[in-house]
């Protein structure tokens, strides 16, 4: 492991360190929102954004300064920041540490963000789960409400800027951009049909940025840095910086581990993450959250950085890497998540709503023993008539863990369904055996 | 009435969105406290606050799994059987709970104290298995870990082994 710094996680791993407006401060906090404010053009944070090549944490990895770049030039009228920390995707668990262990960290970020595209009401949504989350940001708004950093007439400059806590209540859908902006609304979290896009057409219809938690945490230290020194970390061109990693499942010690974009997959489980809990060996690993397709032990060598994860066939999404040891039922592990999926469709749109359905019940006839031969070609089939014909990003990772676990474990699904034929009652066994 | 009750949290509420019907889940939030489900009368006074009709008040709150349509129990003990939490044993978890309480998934226990739901992801799947209840968070549970939460919620209400500020891995003392 070759030492690096820390970029979001320094702060709070300091022996002592509480997240509080003081000890933020002491480490520097509130340097950037100063030495920008007032003097440095707003457009030129943007330019500095967009060199620093900083793009989304959130899922899909947009350039996060192109896309502030996309909102309408000179608009007269109120324009909107929302920070999304929604945090739903199964396996993903940085934005909540982010948001508990520093609060502060995230909101200069938001500060920063809402300076260079010219906005005096930005919103946090935060899931409705998080509770304790919500109550700490509330904390830190009013410590920085108080300080100044925060309100009418920010550190005496002209510029004013409010943030407001959002609570969502419970619907995975609503950390899509555009679900969010409907849920913010009052209604419910449906996703919108993209373009118009909320650069030009958001919340309220006014030009809108919807940000991840990490996304706007890196935003002080690049501008206190510099964009060279953000931009020569990690991977560079395309992946610069770093990524905290959430690694869950069978390893020693699980967590948050902060590492520049480019570690290789092997690197993040054996030595930050301590390797596997026992003495089975690894069998699967999801490299990005629920949505990602599976990698198999083959793919340790992966680095991960934006690229490399796509090049290998799945993506780097919102960074929660699971590691499932030997013994694991790859099926049984899609079924999970089909589960998941069918839970959270929001039904907008045929083939994910009625599609969700479908494969959630083929999936769970196979796992009880009672799959037939024909249930491969309909998975395959239902997937195929989900992914790219829905509304929102959802139908395509909905077919993930299936189509994936389909491609490096077949055997396993057609074990449990020779397994159904062997033990099924005769009269049930004729019709499937006679299908050979 | 919620109106009388939390006039100024309403007010400021409002304060923040230039469009009322955006205080349609804070509100609802509030009308939960109160009753420990949404009743049908507080969706009407909402729908009055915000200037919508009643069921768009209605429409919101079924799309929600947070908010509760009936009465439920004091403690509503909520697990998550995604998939990273499935891995490190989740369905034990609601094993224990069924040998402690007695009870399911959708299940409340006869003298109402406890119902027990599954839940999708949590946020704490480096943690797992692990149990919200009301607004806590209980995260690397384990039998006894279990044992001493039911018994601390059953005399006080509340557990000290409930999470705190989050991070993992936990920091080095020092
Ligand atoms: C189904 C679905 C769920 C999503 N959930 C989240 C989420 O919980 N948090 C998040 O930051 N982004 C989530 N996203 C991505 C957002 O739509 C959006 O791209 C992101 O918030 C943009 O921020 P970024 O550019 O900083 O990454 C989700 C996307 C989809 C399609
Ligand atoms: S793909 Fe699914 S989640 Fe997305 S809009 Fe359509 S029904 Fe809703
Ligand atoms: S899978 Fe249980 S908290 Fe994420």
């Amino acid at each position: 492991m070759p030492p690096f710094e820390k970029i979001l996680l320094k702060n709070m791993e300091t022996p002592g360190y509480t997240g509080s407006l003081a000890d933020y401060e002491r480490g520097g906090g509130y340097q950037a929102l100063r030495k920008v404010l007032g003097k440095i053009p707003p457009a030129e944070i943007t330019e500095t954004v967009k060199k620093s090549g900083l793009r989304g944490r959130g899922g899909a990895g947009f350039p996060t300064g192109v896309k502030w770049g996309f909102l309408p030039k000179d608009y007269q009228g109120p324009k909107y920041l929302c920070c999304n920390a929604d945090e739903s995707e199964p396996g993903t668990f940085k934005d909540r540490q982010l948001i508990e262990r520093d609060p502060h960290q995230m909101i200069e970020g938001m500060l920063l963000a809402c300076y260079a595209i010219g906005v005096e009401t930005a919103y946090i949504y935060i899931r409705g789960e998080f509770v304790l989350g919500a109550q700490i940001l509330e904390r830190a708004l009013a410590e920085a409400r108080m300080a100044g950093y925060v309100g009418q007439n920010i550190l005496g400059a002209r510029t004013s800027i409010n943030i407001w806590v959002h609570r969502g209540a419970g619907a995975y859908i609503c950390g899509e951009e555009t679900a969010l902006l409907e849920s913010l609304e009052g209604k419910r979290g449906l996703p919108r049909v993209k373009p118009p896009f909320p650069a030009t057409h958001g919340l309220y219809n006014k030009p809108t940025v919807v940000n991840n938690v990490e996304t706007l945490a890196n935003l002080p230290h690049i501008i206190n840095r510099g964009a060279e020194w953000f931009a020569a970390i990690g991977s560079p061109p395309k992946s610069s910086g770093t990524r905290i990693f959430c690694v869950s499942g069978h390893v020693k010690r699980p967590g948050n581990f902060e590492v520049p974009m480019g570690t290789t997959l092997r690197e993040l489980i054996f030595e930050h993450a301590g390797g596997m809990r026992s003495d089975k060996p690894l069998k699967a690993i999801i490299p990005g959250g629920a949505s990602a397709p599976f990698f198999t032990p083959e793919h340790l060598g992966v680095k991960l950085d934006f690229e490399s994860v796509a090049q290998a066939g799945s993506m780097l999404g919102s960074g929660g890497v699971t590691v499932m040891e030997e013994g694991t039922n790859m099926v049984w592990a899609a079924l999970r998540l089909m589960e998941f999926f069918y839970h959270e469709s929001c039904g907008k749109c045929t083939p994910c709503r009625e599609g969700s359905s479908w494969l959630v019940q083929t999936m769970r006839r196979i796992v009880d023993g009672r799959g037939r031969n024909s249930d491969l070609e309909t998975l395959v089939e239902l997937c195929q008539n989900i992914a790219g014909r829905t509304v929102c990003a959802f139908g395509d990772a909905e077919v993930a863990p299936i189509m994936s676990t389909l491609k490096y474990w077949r055997h396993e699904y057609e074990e449990l369904i020779q397994q159904a034929a062997m033990s099924a009652p005769a009269e049930l066994m004729m019709p499937v055996m006679g299908k050979h | 009435m919620l109106k009388e009750t939390y006039k100024a949290e309403i007010d400021d509420i409002l304060s923040r969105y230039p469009i009322r019907r955006s205080a349609v889940l804070p509100l609802l939030y509030l009308a939960q406290k109160e009753e420990g489900y949404v009743s049908e009368a507080a969706m009407k006074e909402i729908a009055g606050i915000l200037r919508l009709t009643p069921p768009q008040v209605y429409e919101v709150v079924t799309f929600y799994t947070m908010f509760q349509l009936k009465p439920i129990a004091a403690f509503h003990i909520q697990v998550c059987k995604s998939l990273m939490c499935a891995l490190v044993g989740s369905d034990t978890l609601l094993r224990w709970l069924k040998i402690r309480l007695g009870i399911g998934p959708g299940e409340t226990t006869a003298d109402k104290r406890f119902t027990i739901s599954t839940v999708e992801c949590l946020a704490s799947c480096g943690t797992g298995p692990m149990m919200q209840v009301n607004d806590d968070y209980y995260e690397g549970l384990t039998e006894s870990k279990l044992d001493r939460i039911l018994a601390d919620l059953k005399r006080d209400g509340t557990s000290p082994l409930k999470s705190g500020p989050f991070m993992l891995p936990e920091p080095m003392k020092g």
